[in-house]
C-alpha cells in the first residue's frame, strides 16, 4: 500500500537507470506463512531501509532475495541499459557468522576465499593482499586485513563484511544489519560509507534495520514491513504515519524528538 | 614397496624396531601412523570450525553400526558395507539438518543413539560381542600393508578434495547466506564434506577404534587453532601436531606396553593442555 502519489507513479513505469522490481513474494515455512504478496520497487542509487518489528520477516525477505529461501513471485531487475531479464549481482552482508569466534580465521583469508581458486590453506599471494587491501580501505578497515575475524568488534565486522560484499561491486547490495552489539560510532561511519557508496555507484541498496533513528536520518526510502508491506515512502511519510506508531509505539519518536532538541541546544 | 621402507626404518631408526625382521608391524604401524595422522589434521581444522564435534562423534557410531550391519548380512568384507553405510547416515543426518530449523544437536544425538543400538542389537544377536570389541578399541599394531595402502588413497583423495573445494568450505563454514550469494551449492559442499569425513572415520575405525577416534580428528586442530591466527598456520600447525603425537604415542606405547590409540590420543591432549596455555597471545 503506498503512501504517497510518487511512489504511485514509479511504480508504473521504472524512473531511475536501473531498477528492481520484487513481485508478489511470498513465503511459507511449514504451515506459517511468513511473507505475503511484497511488492516493492527498488530504485537505483538509493538506500532503502526494511524496518519492522521482530518476527516481521525482514531477514526472510533478504534471503528469499538471494534464492536461499524457497518463495513465490519473482525478482525483476533491468539494468542501467535496459536490459530485462538479466539476473542481478546481488551483494549480501549478513547479520552475523555462523563461525566459531575462536576460529584462526584471518580477514585476509576471508578475501582468499571469496576471490581466488587457489586454496586458501596452501598459498597467499602478494596480488590479492594488495586487492584485499584496496577493498579494506574503501571501508577504513585496511588495518584489520591480519586479524582473526572472531576478534573483530561488531562494527569492525560489519565493515569487513560490507568491503567484501562490495568486491566486485554488486548490483543490489542487500544487508542484514546485527539487532545490537555495534556502537553508535561503528554505525555512524557504516552509514556514511553507504552514503558514500550511492553516490559513486550505480546500485540499489537495501537494508534491514533496527535503529530506527539512523533509518529516519539516511534513508532514502522506507519500507514498514510486518508479513507484508504495510506502508512504504519516503522516511517522514514512513514515520508520520498511524500504522508505523501502532507498531513501534511511541517511546522512540520521544526519544528522536529528544535528540533533536539536544543537538540544536548544544 | 614395503622392503624399502623397512630398508629405511632400519637405516633412519638407530633403536631395537630396526633389528633385522623382527618387528615389521611395528614399522608398518610407523608407515600407517605417518599417512593416517596428516589426514586427521587437515580434516579436524574444518570439523573444529564448524563446530561439528559431535556430528564426528555421530559419524564413528554410524561406522560401527555399518561394520555389525556388513557381518549381519555375511558380507566377506564388512568394510565396505560399512563405508556405504556411512555415507548414507551422514547424507541422512546432513539433509534432515539442513531442511529442519529445530537444534542440530538433539538430531545428531537421535541418529547417533539410535545407529549405536543397531549396532549394538545386531552384534549380540549374532555371535556374542567378543568378536566386535576390536572395534571399540581398535588396534593400530595389525594392519597390513593393503591397508596401507589404502590409507595412502584416503590421504590423496582428502588433499585433492581439500585443494578443490576449500575454499567454498570455507565460506559455509563462515555464512551460508554469503556462501550462496557467491554462487556457491551450499548442501552440496555440506555433503561432500561429511561424505569425506564418514569414509575416514569407517576405514580408520578398525586401527583406532569408534572410542577414541573423534578425539584423534578434533585434538589437533582444537590444540592448532590456540596458537594460530590464519587459516595457512591453522593447517599447518594441526599437521605437525597430528604428526608428532602420532609418532610419539606409538613409541611410547611400545615401550610402556600400552594401547597405541589411546596413548597417541594422550600425547595429543598434553600438546591441547600445552598450547592453551599459549593462547593468550595469539587472541
Amino acid at each position: 500500500m503506498p503512501c504517497n502519489k510518487h511512489e504511485l507513479n514509479c511504480q508504473r513505469e521504472c524512473c531511475g537507470l536501473c531498477c528492481t522490481k520484487i513481485e508478489n513474494f511470498s513465503v511459507t515455512y511449514g504451515k506459517t506463512q511468513v511473507l505475503k504478496d511484497v511488492n516493492l520497487h527498488i530504485h537505483c542509487g538509493e538506500l532503502t531501509a526494511i524496518i519492522g518489528p521482530n518476527g516481521a520477516g525482514k531477514s526472510t525477505l533478504l534471503k528469499a532475495l538471494l534464492g536461499e529461501v524457497k518463495h513465490t513471485g519473482q525478482l525483476r531487475f533491468m539494468d542501467a541499459k535496459g536490459a530485462h531479464g538479466v539476473s542481478p549481482l546481488i551483494g549480501y552482508v549478513p547479520q552475523h557468522l555462523n563461525l566459531d569466534n575462536g576460529s584462526p580465521t584471518s580477514v585476509l583469508d576471508l578475501f582468499i576465499a571469496c576471490r581466488s581458486r587457489s586454496p586458501v590453506w596452501l598459498f597467499s599471494t602478494k596480488g590479492i593482499r594488495k586487492k584485499a587491501l584496496e577493498s579494506l580501505d574503501k571501508v577504513k578497515a585496511g588495518h584489520l586485513i591480519d586479524r582473526r575475524l572472531g576478534a573483530l568488534s561488531g562494527g569492525e565486522l560489519q565493515r569487513v563484511m560490507l568491503a567484501l560484499a562490495l568486491d566486485p561491486v554488486p548490483q543490489i547490495l542487500l544487508l542484514d544489519e546485527p539487532v545490537s552489539g555495534i556502537d553508535q560510532n561503528g554505525l555512524e561511519l557504516f552509514y556514511n560509507t553507504l552514503s558514500e557508496l550511492k553516490e559513486n555507484y550505480d546500485l540499489s541498496i537495501i537494508l534491514v534495520s533496527h535503529d530506527l533513528e539512523l533509518v529516519l536520518k539516511h534513508a532514502d526510502r522506507v519500507v514498514l514491513l510486518n508479513g507484508t508491506v504495510i506502508c512504504n515512502g519516503k522516511p517522514e511519510a514512513v514515520f508520520s504515519d498511524e500504522r508505523m506508531l501502532k507498531i513501534f509505539g511511541m517511546g522512540w519518536l520521544k526519544e528522536v524528538n529528544a535528540d533533536r532538541n539536544n543537538e540544536k541546544g548544544s | 614397496m614395503m622392503e624399502l621402507w623397512y630398508a629405511l626404518v632400519d637405516w633412519l631408526l638407530p633403536f631395537e624396531w630396526a633389528d633385522a625382521d623382527k618387528l615389521l608391524f611395528m614399522k608398518n604401524a610407523l608407515l600407517a601412523v605417518l599417512l593416517i595422522s596428516p589426514i586427521f589434521g587437515i580434516l579436524g581444522t574444518m570439523i573444529v570450525n564448524n563446530r561439528m564435534a559431535f556430528f564426528s562423534d555421530a559419524l564413528g557410531h554410524g561406522a560401527f553400526t555399518g561394520i555389525a550391519i556388513g557381518s549381519f548380512l555375511g558380507f566377506l568384507m564388512p568394510l565396505w558395507a560399512a563405508i556405504f553405510f556411512s555415507i548414507v547416515f551422514s547424507l541422512a543426518i546432513t539433509v534432515i539438518k539442513n531442511k529442519s530449523r529445530g537444534s542440530t544437536d538433539t538430531i545428531i544425538g537421535v541418529f547417533s543413539s539410535t545407529a549405536i543400538a543397531i549396532g549394538l542389537v545386531l552384534m549380540s544377536l549374532r555371535s556374542g560381542m567378543g568378536k566386535y570389541s576390536g572395534y571399540l578399541v581398535g588396534d593400530l599394531l595389525s594392519i597390513t600393508p593393503l591397508d596401507i595402502l589404502m590409507l595412502l588413497g584416503v590421504l590423496v583423495a582428502v588433499i585433492v578434495l581439500w585443494l578443490a573445494l576449500f575454499n567454498q568450505m570455507l565460506l559455509v563454514s563462515v555464512n551460508q547466506s554469503l556462501a550462496g550469494s557467491r554462487g556457491i551449492d551450499t548442501l552440496y559442499i555440506d555433503i561432500l564434506f561429511t561424505t569425506a569425513i564418514a569414509v575416514i572415520v569407517t576405514v580408520a575405525i578398525q586401527w583406532i577404534g569408534l572410542l577414541l577416534i573423534n578425539s584423534l580428528l578434533v585434538l589437533p586442530a582444537a590444540a592448532a587453532r590456540n596458537i594460530t591466527i590464519n587459516i595457512r598456520q591453522y593447517h599447518l600447525a594441526s599437521i605437525l601436531i597430528a604428526i608428532f603425537s602420532g609418532i610419539t604415542g606409538l613409541i611410547l606405547s611400545y615401550y610402556l606396553d600400552t594401547s597405541t590409540g589411546a596413548t597417541i590420543v594422550l600425547v595429543s591432549a598434553l600438546c591441547y593442555f600445552t598450547t592453551l596455555t599459549f593462547k593468550a597471545r595469539f587472541a
